[in-house]
């Protein structure tokens, strides 16, 4: 039972660092832009936060908790969503290949990240290690306490920091809004069909400006909360942030572009990133067997959506193509 | 002001480049009519209801609506205006509902309030007579169900002109009826229609009026009752004009190709050909005319194997004498076609997107017919690059050099280039579509010598073209296809514009009908 418990939190907390990374991508990819750029941008969200609080904590001996978190949600958003702003001028404005434009971002996002991550250690002096604690504590903390009053779901539920929480009220928010409002119904008519969305008097450019952007900003706190919560504030230049940026993007076509299913998605992609933890008796090298499952839970998906032939677990229709009004 | 004039345009002119798609067009549509505009394709009659509904604008010359002078930027403008237009080509989202689809851009409430629209829509649907079912999804839709979708979109927008461009080209004669009668109970409501078309009996069973246009030119406009199937055409056509081509008699006439009940079904399920059958002689150039989309594109990718053809039909080609035996070529592809040692060759109307790879140089594109020659693995750079060099010497191509991409060429250049592929092929049988569209004079006229010579040499040529007078001038003889079928083949050299021009349009089919 403990095991259980034990995998379902760490399914959880891996879980939400790609969740926020698929529901700021869908809501990308309903515009009908193809952000390859996610793992860079979960990597400008990641170093733009710890660089923040650091000095903010560097500098003030009694840093206050709610001024961290603060200070480390703009950092993260701003940044995230400049690199979705890089992403959208030079695909949409100077009309360059989305894959292309997508990977170049990821290159120079991680390098810049890792640079500067590499600086903040040298910069904390010690071990070589950084370590924002205020913030990171202020993140983990929990916000329902532990009043054990569910007994073993207690711990299985309410044992998160409340970014956990946030995940799962803007993949429910960004549902909402694409399904149910009159401006996610135009993103949606941008998405998949930009000339009739421009007909029927939608500024194309602008929607998937902003999308790109918000959605950028969105998948930006993935990186946070990886290196606030997951790496409790500290700086690894390892790459892991990137390979959890691809499993996001994973995940958006296992969810079908749909928010909710990225929930539970997401979840899942945890427990079985993490499976190999808890099966007695593996090896180094069949553990590498095991880290692979989420991506092979993606094909499988992949080939069972092939062979529906629905039309409702689709990706956008105007996906990855470049949109201009032409001249006859 | 109360006027009867709906819309106004006068003095209209747009040109695409060297172009001139309307020349100095004035037209007037009245409320409570249906006005058919008439024309061949190209005839600008698109372009001109397209400045209308703010897709593009006139270059020059003034439009009012209800009498006030007005500039129409874009398509909300026209909707401010209540003028709708419905595209040939649907302008829907696949994956939304009717209702969704009817509602976007609109922006009328924060949500999404769809129980409004629906009454709304059911509201319009019974004043005119529509069945919409605002929550099917639009990719579950017929092609007539969209286009009452569109209708009851425009309708919804409050539209009080209503431009239809060539609307019943998809529809079976059944749908068609219907949504005349739907046109005919928003004419009885004071709505202004407008309706695109090249086909005459429908102009003559839903229009009050019928205004012509040629070439881009205003011709005129005539009350439908006071005008017949056969004057329409006259004005449509024009008189022939002279133009001078060469065209040397036909010698030792040789059956190339042999074509029998050629059915071709798209994946629609409509018939894109319909038993078409016909005879290609070495030594003649045949022409095929037709309005766009009669099934010319499907015909001549049928022969050259593109096309899955329907059981019973038959294609034979019987090669020059000594060059081997009769080949059947349905069922082959076109690498089974070419290893048949059948020499055929293809000018595609897609230049850049069929004919030759954009990106690729002269020399790579020349390779593209000739990379699996010889026995090395190695490819033979040398001989694609000499051929090249010659084409370009021989064809007066104007290039930088054999190294830059075709795509960076002139569309006549381009043309040259593909041409002279083709014809460096030796073939017996030499197949065009629309080779002069888009040239200028001096290219056409290098390209009409080219297919000549190819006659003079016994190559069977099929020439696809659009101006009847080319058309009247260069072939021998002329298969005219309508909706699919052939509705006749006639001499090219003693046959009247005006024969072809009712041939189109089908008209002696439903004289004798």
């Amino acid at each position: 039972m403990t095991q259980i418990i034990s995998l379902f939190q760490a399914a959880v907390v891996f879980g939400t660092v790609i969740l926020f990374g698929a529901v700021g991508e869908i809501l990308t990819e309903k515009a009908g832009n193809l952000n390859l750029g996610v793992p860079g941008i979960m990597y400008l969200g990641g170093i733009a936060s710890l660089i923040g609080v650091f000095f903010y904590e560097m500098n003030n001996p009694n840093p206050i908790p709610a001024v961290c978190l603060l200070i480390a949600l703009v950092c993260a958003l701003v940044a995230a969503a400049i690199g979705g702003l890089i992403f959208s001028f030079l695909t949409i404005t100077l009309r360059t290949n989305q894959n292309v434009t997508g990977l170049a971002l990821n290159i120079f996002a991680g390098g810049f990240a890792n640079f500067f991550g590499g600086s903040l250690n040298k910069l904390a002096g010690g071990v070589g290690q950084i370590s924002v604690a205020t913030t990171s504590a202020a993140v983990r903390k929990t916000i329902m306490g532990s009043n054990n009053w569910a007994g073993p779901f207690d711990d299985m539920l309410l044992s998160y920091g409340f970014m956990v929480y946030l995940a799962i009220i803007c993949a429910i928010g960004i549902k909402w809004f694409i399904n149910r409002t009159s401006i996610g119904l135009n993103l949606r008519a941008v998405g998949e069909n930009p000339a009739t969305a421009d007909a029927a008097g939608i500024n194309v450019t602008k929607y998937k400006y902003l999308a790109t952007c918000i959605g950028g900003a969105i998948s930006g706190l993935g990186g946070l909360y990886y290196v606030m919560d997951y790496m409790k504030g500290t700086w690894d230049s390892a790459g892991a942030i990137e390979g959890l940026g691809w499993l996001a993007l994973a995940l958006v076509i296992f969810a079908s572009w749909k928010p909710l299913r990225a929930i539970w998605g997401a979840y899942l992609f945890g427990a079985l990133s993490w499976a190999y933890f808890y099966i007695p008796g593996l090896t180094r090298r069949s553990m590498e067997l095991f880290k692979m499952l989420p991506y092979v839970a993606t094909l499988i998906v992949l080939v069972v959506v092939a062979m529906q032939r629905s039309r409702e677990n689709q990706p956008p229709a105007g996906l990855g193509l470049p949109y201009f009004r032409e001249e006859r | 002001m109360e006027t009867k004039n709906a819309v106004r345009m006068v003095d209209i002119t747009k040109t695409f480049g060297p172009v001139v798609a309307n020349n100095k067009v004035s037209l007037t549509i009245d409320k409570g009519e249906i006005l058919s505009l008439l024309g061949e394709n190209g005839s600008g009659k698109t372009t001109l209801m397209n400045m209308l509904s703010g897709i593009y604008l006139p270059d020059s010359g003034q439009i009012y609506v209800n009498g006030e002078k007005v500039t129409i930027a874009s398509p909300r403008d026209a909707f401010a205006l209540h003028i709708g237009m419905i595209h040939q080509h649907f302008k829907l989202v696949d994956v939304l509902t009717a209702a969704e689809n009817i509602v976007l851009g609109l922006n009328e409430s924060p949500l999404v309030d769809l129980k409004n629209v629906r009454a709304d829509v059911k509201d319009i649907c019974d004043r005119y007579g529509f069945v919409v079912e605002p929550d099917k999804k639009v990719y579950d839709m017929s092609v007539s169900e969209k286009q009452t979708l569109e209708i009851v979109k425009v309708l919804y927008r409050g539209a009080d002109i209503l431009i239809l461009d060539e609307p019943t080209a998809v529809l079976t004669p059944q749908e068609t009826d219907k949504l005349f009668a739907v046109m005919r109970n928003m004419q009885a409501d004071g709505k202004a229609i407008v309706i695109i078309t090249h086909k005459l009996h429908e102009v003559m069973a839903i229009s009050d009026r019928v205004a012509v246009l040629r070439k881009g030119e205003y011709i005129g406009d005539v009350p439908t009752s006071e005008t017949s199937p056969q004057k329409l055409t006259d004005m449509m056509v024009g008189k022939a004009t002279a133009l001078n081509i060469d065209r040397p008699e036909p010698e030792n006439l040789t059956e190339r190709l042999v074509v029998k009940d050629l059915t071709v079904v798209d994946s629609d399920g409509v018939k894109r050909l319909d038993n078409v059958s016909f005879t290609a002689y070495g030594g003649e150039i045949l022409g095929i005319a037709g309005i766009s989309g009669s099934g010319q594109k499907e015909l001549l990718e049928a022969i050259a194997g593109l096309q899955r053809i329907e059981a019973g039909g038959s294609i034979v080609y019987t090669p020059r004498e000594g060059d081997g035996e009769a080949e059947e070529l349905v069922g082959k592809s076109p690498m089974d076609i070419k290893k048949k040692g059948v020499r055929l060759a293809f000018v595609p109307e897609d230049r850049l997107g069929m004919g030759l790879v954009g990106n690729m140089n002269i020399p790579d594109n020349m390779m593209l017919k000739s990379y699996d020659a010889g026995r090395s693995v190695f490819t033979d750079r040398k001989t694609p690059r000499d051929l090249g060099a010659s084409i370009i010497e021989q064809l007066e191509v104007v290039t930088p050099g054999l190294s830059t991409p075709v795509r960076r060429l002139s569309g006549g250049n381009v043309q040259k280039v593909l041409v002279g592929r083709e014809i460096a092929a030796h073939p017996s049988l030499l197949m065009t579509a629309y080779a002069v569209r888009g040239l200028d004079i001096n290219t056409s006229y290098t390209i009409y010598h080219l297919l000549n010579e190819q006659k003079q040499l016994g190559t069977a040529v099929i020439y696809v073209g659009e101006d009847l007078d080319v058309l009247l001038e260069l072939c021998d003889r002329i298969l005219v296809l309508c909706a699919g079928k052939v509705s006749g083949v006639v001499n090219g050299r003693e046959t009247k514009k005006e024969e072809v021009g009712l041939l189109m349009t089908h008209l002696k089919e439903e004289a004798q009908a």
